[in-house]
């Protein structure tokens, strides 16, 4: 399973990664013609601040998603890459989503009454906020290799 | 975070019957966090159209813009174009008013005169023009064709730059190549060689930097004599400040912005019977009631006493007052957002200068020409207003201040002249040699969303003077220590050390004043920044010594513009440590910051004190007054205690 992890010490709260995200999901995926669309595209990570701290926060498509088990019409679901994704005709704006997600990942596009989520850019092999990052904030990174890099580094830590 | 702490504008926010839909700049802020960390660093660039570039300050990423310029020509080129930003702004306000003083010796203004012909001579005088045996009309017009060259091609070293400081900073000046020739090509000067393809060297884009600081030196200069040849120097006068000077009875005309060229016209009218009558019979019976907000407010707080209501970044609280019924604005701090305040009120703001419109306001064009019927015309829409002003929705807090303003240079000469009249300066001389005054500190600057409103001016300002440190304010500053009853007699005994409150008090006493002298002396607006320095070097000139080896030092502790670039960057040219209070955009350049901090002390003795904690920013402040009394042999100021 491939997760984005996020560096916050590098982070500098450009929102590079939530313009790119609203582009990646434009009708043209052009800046200029994004904002300009009737419906502008809306982003579904979001740069936040607390303190001196800033972090761009996003959808984990967690194995037991809150989310997909708050859906009552099916339209939340997971993909063929294990990434939880929505269908638009089923979403019917009730939001239980939204309650759901414990780390505030879901938002309400108001227009088209649709939950807004991360979808993991299907049409890119790198999502548009990882390749986007300026500082490299933003890695994407295996869940089965990362722990194993973390245990090297323990031990490179320990032979100094 | 507190947006304030100045009480009158908390109780704004919290009690204001304007509704949800009003906005204050704290709420806009909190709107743009977390801000862009690239912008925080100063390393971005949008000087050409290959760009916008970025340099990754952790060296992963791009350690280059697209024409190969780095982090360290990046910033430099941003600190450059502020000062020129800066500049730029002092060059039209004093450009402004020396024309209106040339149109006003054609005989074309005649709304203007020459109010203080002893600063025309002094000034003419230190211009090198002849004043024996001429007409004031004689020598005004050579003197405003010497300002007027300033501007230009002079070809030469600017006249107010060279001959308004000391012989050494001169010769450091020129020993740097730093002498402006012309104030505007200076401007264009940094314009060029920032843009595309031109200077890619930071120390040298830093030298032209510093060069045009000075030009904006020269014309805020320019500005603060040629005013005061128009409408007077400011001497001694108290009035009182902050919201509480609003009144539920008459029709509030709020003048915000900077130039006196209208505020000052608009200042005289006000007292005319006709309008008075006007304002009573639209229900006002408090008549007129004319207030200031920002350097206009100084500028008309010094001249004719007029009440200060707040300052810049507390703009749009005054309008939730729901009280002002009309704000007129030249140019300069203006926040857009006023008009938008103003929809939820029954306010007018009247913009009134052609370079300086806003949506949602209505523009009134103001003729120099024509000055005093303007200035009526303007009033008459403030008195339209206050009929249709809604009690409800007025909110005006109890709280103000006196504040005993107008300390030009000339008058702190005067009062100090009442002391020993042959030799003003050598009371202040002999104070500083025993110890009695430690130093002196400039406060200049605004106010920021950054810092609680007046927060690090309030805690520097109360250590220092505990320190025996004599302070002098201008622009936001001197509104802040107006608004917190730091100018008063009282303030003196309150926070001053023994030996500051013994000298202020003998000051006080043997000019009149039945009390001491306050211990933070208001010199003017933020365009007055040349009156610290016209201070600082008659003294340097009496001792013989250069301005960077005096125990005088500077603070903008709440910085917000460019214009305070450009005077924090010509306070480090002319010698003087200088704090910031707010982190500039230069800490993506290790470079910069060190020649910024550090490696530019060596060349002019003047250099930044970047720090946001106002209690080591004061501490900071004291070690370099210390250690300047050390280098000129004097013993260590007087203890607190």
């Amino acid at each position: 399973m491939q997760l984005i992890y996020v560096r916050a010490d590098r982070c500098l709260g450009c929102r590079t990664c939530e313009i790119q995200c609203r582009v990646e999901h434009a009708e043209t995926k052009n800046l200029f013609a994004a904002i300009r669309q009737i419906h502008p595209p809306k982003k579904r990570l979001f740069v936040e601040q607390q303190g001196g701290m800033k972090a761009p926060i996003l959808c984990h498509h967690c194995d037991d998603s809150p989310c997909m088990a708050a859906c009552i019409t099916g339209s939340l679901y997971r993909d063929e890459r294990g990434v939880v994704q929505r269908k638009d005709e089923r979403c019917i704006g009730c939001w239980s989503c939204i309650m759901a997600c414990p780390f505030g990942v879901v938002a309400r596009d108001a227009d088209l009454h649709l939950a807004v989520k991360c979808d993991r850019c299907p049409d890119r092999e790198i999502p548009a906020c990882v390749a986007s990052c300026p500082t490299k904030a933003l890695r994407i990174v295996d869940a089965d290799e990362l722990p194993k890099e973390r245990r090297r580094e323990v031990l490179l830590r320990e032979i100094g | 975070m507190k947006q304030s702490t100045d009480k009158a504008v908390l109780e704004v926010l919290a009690q204001h019957k304007g509704g949800p839909k009003v906005q204050t700049a704290w709420d806009r802020y909190e709107a743009q966090q977390p801000q862009c960390g690239f912008g925080e660093l100063g390393v971005c660039c949008r000087h050409c159209m290959q760009g916008p570039c970025r340099i990754d300050p952790f060296g992963e990423g791009p350690t280059r813009g697209i024409c190969g310029a780095t982090a360290d020509t990046i910033v430099a080129r941003g600190v450059a174009r502020a000062v020129a930003g800066g500049a730029a702004s002092h060059s039209g306000h004093a450009l402004h008013v020396a024309h209106v003083l040339k149109k006003m010796l054609a005989g074309k203004t005649p709304d203007y005169a020459i109010k203080d012909e002893g600063k025309l001579k002094a000034v003419a005088a230190r211009c090198g023009i002849a004043v024996e045996g001429r007409s004031v009309k004689e020598i005004a017009q050579d003197l405003v064709e010497t300002a007027l060259s300033e501007f230009g091609d002079k070809g030469e070293a600017l006249t107010w730059a060279a001959t308004t400081v000391t012989a050494g900073r001169v010769e450091t000046f020129s020993k740097l190549g730093i002498v402006p020739t012309s104030i505007d090509g200076s401007i264009a000067e940094v314009m060029h060689r920032t843009t595309y393809g031109v200077d890619a060297d930071p120390v040298n884009i830093l030298l032209g930097a510093l060069k045009c600081a000075v030009a904006d030196y020269t014309a805020c200069h320019i500005a603060t004599d040629l005013s005061d040849i128009l409408f007077g120097t400011p001497q001694p006068v108290v009035s009182k400040a902050n919201l509480g000077v609003l009144k539920e009875d008459a029709v509030n005309i709020a003048l915000h912005g900077h130039n006196p060229l209208l505020s000052d016209i608009i200042a005289q009218v006000a007292s005319e019977p006709e309008l008075i009558a006007e304002a009573e019979a639209a229900g006002a019976s408090g008549g007129l009631n004319v207030v200031g907000i920002c350097c206009t407010g100084n500028e008309v707080m010094m001249r004719h006493g007029i009440p200060l209501a707040t300052s810049s970044i507390s703009q749009e609280v005054a309008i939730m007052t729901g009280a002002i019924d009309a704000m007129v604005v030249d140019y300069q701090c203006i926040m857009p957002a006023v008009a938008t305040a103003a929809e939820c009120f029954h306010t007018k703001v009247i913009t009134t200068m052609p370079i300086a419109k806003m949506p949602g306001a209505e523009h009134v064009p103001f003729a120099d020409e024509n000055a005093a019927e303007c200035a009526r015309a303007i009033l008459r829409q403030g008195i339209e207003r206050f009929k249709i002003r809604n009690k409800d929705k007025v909110c005006i807090p109890q709280e103000v201040s006196t504040a005993i303003a107008g300390f030009s240079a000339e008058a702190i000469v005067g009062a100090l002249a009442k002391v020993n009249a042959e030799d003003p300066l050598k009371p202040l001389i002999d104070s500083i040699v025993s110890g009695h005054i430690r130093g002196l500190c400039l406060f200049a600057g605004c106010n920021t969303v950054k810092v609680p409103q007046d927060h690090n001016y309030v805690e520097m300002v109360k250590r220092l003077l505990a320190e025996n440190v004599l302070i002098l304010a201008t622009g936001c500053a001197s509104s802040t220590y107006a608004r917190h009853g730091f100018m008063t007699s009282e303030a003196t005994t309150k926070y001053a050390g023994k030996g500051l409150a013994a000298v202020l008090t003998a000051i006080g006493e043997a000019a009149g004043l039945g009390g001491p002298l306050p211990p933070v002396l208001h010199l003017g607006s933020c365009v007055d920044n040349p009156r610290a320095v016209d201070v600082a070097v008659a003294v340097a000139n009496k001792l013989g010594v250069d301005l960077s080896q005096l125990p005088v030092v500077a603070s903008a502790p709440e910085a917000v513009t460019e214009k305070a670039v450009a005077i924090g960057t010509w306070a480090v040219a002319g010698g003087l440590p200088t704090h910031l209070g707010v982190v500039p955009p230069v800490l993506g350049s290790a470079l910069v910051t060190e020649v910024l901090t550090s490696t530019v002390k060596e060349l002019l003795g003047g250099y930044f004190i970047v720090e946001p904690d106002p209690n080591k920013a004061a501490e900071a402040l004291l070690a370099v007054i210390d250690e300047r009394r050390a280098g000129l042999g004097l013993q260590g100021g007087m203890s607190c205690n």
